[in-house]
């Protein structure tokens, strides 16, 4: 049997995620991620807009969220203290990368 | 299947109570979670605790596991035909399962209130899965072909692990610790709903030449010290083909000379750049002859690198 070969797609700020698709992909409910919004843990293009879309790095932080929620049993704004953290640490994770490649 | 002890995985006794579990659980969580552990294997660790906490939190898949026995860690073991009528009717044969597979099944049917199928649409799984490559893939683009092993639901509400192999193609451009979506390639959906997707989760490998930060590339470049005073012309290796770089006369150690736009470059984004950083190299050797020259260049120069450390020195 052959296999298509399907293209992975870069979840970056050029991709657009609907919220259909974000709520599909977090697995979490659409009242909880609407509550992680409101903390601004997730960031729509336009929170004004009447149907919000995302850069897709917000479908990843929407995933992470979701795995947050049920391995340390929190509640929304729990998670939303916990993604802010792991935000930090991914960002000082890379100013090490980016320092070690300088330095060699 | 292999047998695991979850009540030692949590560094319980078999009595535990229910609170007891959870303490053990979140105590060891916080230890092990890979989204905020650095600790080694804490992704494997974190998963094992995970499965049993799943199955010991639950009283109806505690007794169950509790009825299965006890026995050594990795011990080879099959549940009895009683077993399998009372608490995994709809099951088949346990051949092809391991104990995680068996009490996601015994989840799902829990969830479905018996072994029948849902009559309702409803999305596959998504599954997840990390991809490793090295950094002239990450650079030109690949495709990879992934083996997976997943669980698949029978209509009578049973489990069993099945291959799932995937082709996909990995953009170039792509960066360490990236995650990357392949739509449609996760569990089927279920009466007409749509299937999941794959994630992964890409790691580059590290190159014996370039350093990665970003989209940028960077590169030892080690000069002779009179090559770094005169100049000169070096042919350097890129990771799309090599390049003449033109190496300034008076060029500094730790010096970063930028090749703009050959670094990694991705669809809808500008390309990063690639920095050679200057290593000034001295030869180990040298003949009399030689000396004699380093000799004459002390007596006739009057640099002096270390004039502002003798004037501290002075006052």
């Amino acid at each position: 049997m052959t296999h298509a070969t399907i293209d992975a797609v870069c979840l970056d700020a050029n991709v657009e995620v609907t919220w259909t698709e974000l709520v599909s992909a977090a697995g979490l409910p659409e009242e909880e991620l609407r509550e992680l919004v409101s903390y601004v843990a997730l960031v729509p293009r336009d929170p004004e807009a009447p149907t919000w879309t995302f850069e897709a790095r917000w479908l990843v932080v929407a995933r992470t969220a979701s795995r947050i929620r049920r391995d340390f049993e929190l509640d929304p704004y729990g998670v939303s203290v916990v993604l802010g953290y792991v935000e930090r640490i991914e960002r000082l994770e890379a100013e090490i990368r980016a320092l070690r490649a300088r330095l060699g | 299947m292999k047998y695991k002890d979850y009540y030692a995985i949590l560094g319980l006794k078999r009595d535990a109570t229910a609170d007891d579990i959870k303490a053990a659980y979140r105590r060891l969580a916080r230890k092990y979670h890979p989204d905020v552990s650095k600790e080694k294997n804490a992704e494997e660790k974190f998963k094992e605790m995970a499965e049993a906490y799943e199955t010991l939190k639950d009283p109806e898949k505690r007794a169950a596991y509790d009825q299965l026995g006890s026995y050594t860690p990795g011990q080879e073991f099959r549940p009895s035909p009683d077993w399998g009528e009372h608490f995994a009717r709809g099951q088949g044969g346990f051949d092809d399962l391991d104990l995680s597979s068996l009490f996601a099944g015994l989840s799902a049917r829990q969830a479905r209130g018996g072994a029948r199928r849902p009559d309702r649409a409803m999305a596959g799984s998504d599954y997840e899965a990390v991809v490793r490559i090295s950094l002239e893939q990450a650079f030109h683009g690949a495709e990879i072909d992934l083996e997976l092993s997943v669980l698949e639901w029978s209509p009578d509400g049973g489990a069993r692990r099945v291959p799932h192999r995937v082709k996909t193609r990995i953009p170039r451009g792509v960066t360490d610790g990236e995650k990357l979506r392949v739509p449609g390639k996760g569990g089927k959906g279920v009466n007409g709903g749509p299937d999941g997707d794959l994630y992964l989760d890409v790691e580059v490998t590290d190159h014996p030449l370039y350093r990665v930060s970003g989209q940028d590339l960077y590169i030892d470049l080690p000069l002779a010290p009179w090559e770094a005073i005169l100049g000169t012309s070096v042919q350097l290796p890129t990771p799309a083909g090599a390049v003449a770089l033109k190496v300034p006369p008076g060029t500094r150690a730790g010096q970063q000379l930028r090749l703009a736009g050959r670094g990694m470059a991705r669809a809808g984004s500008a390309a990063g750049h690639l920095y050679a950083i200057v290593r000034i190299e001295v030869p180990t050797v040298v003949d009399d002859a030689q000396r004699a020259l380093y000799r004459k260049l002390a007596e006739t120069t009057n640099f002096n690198p270390r004039a502002h450390l003798e004037q501290e020195v002075a006052r």
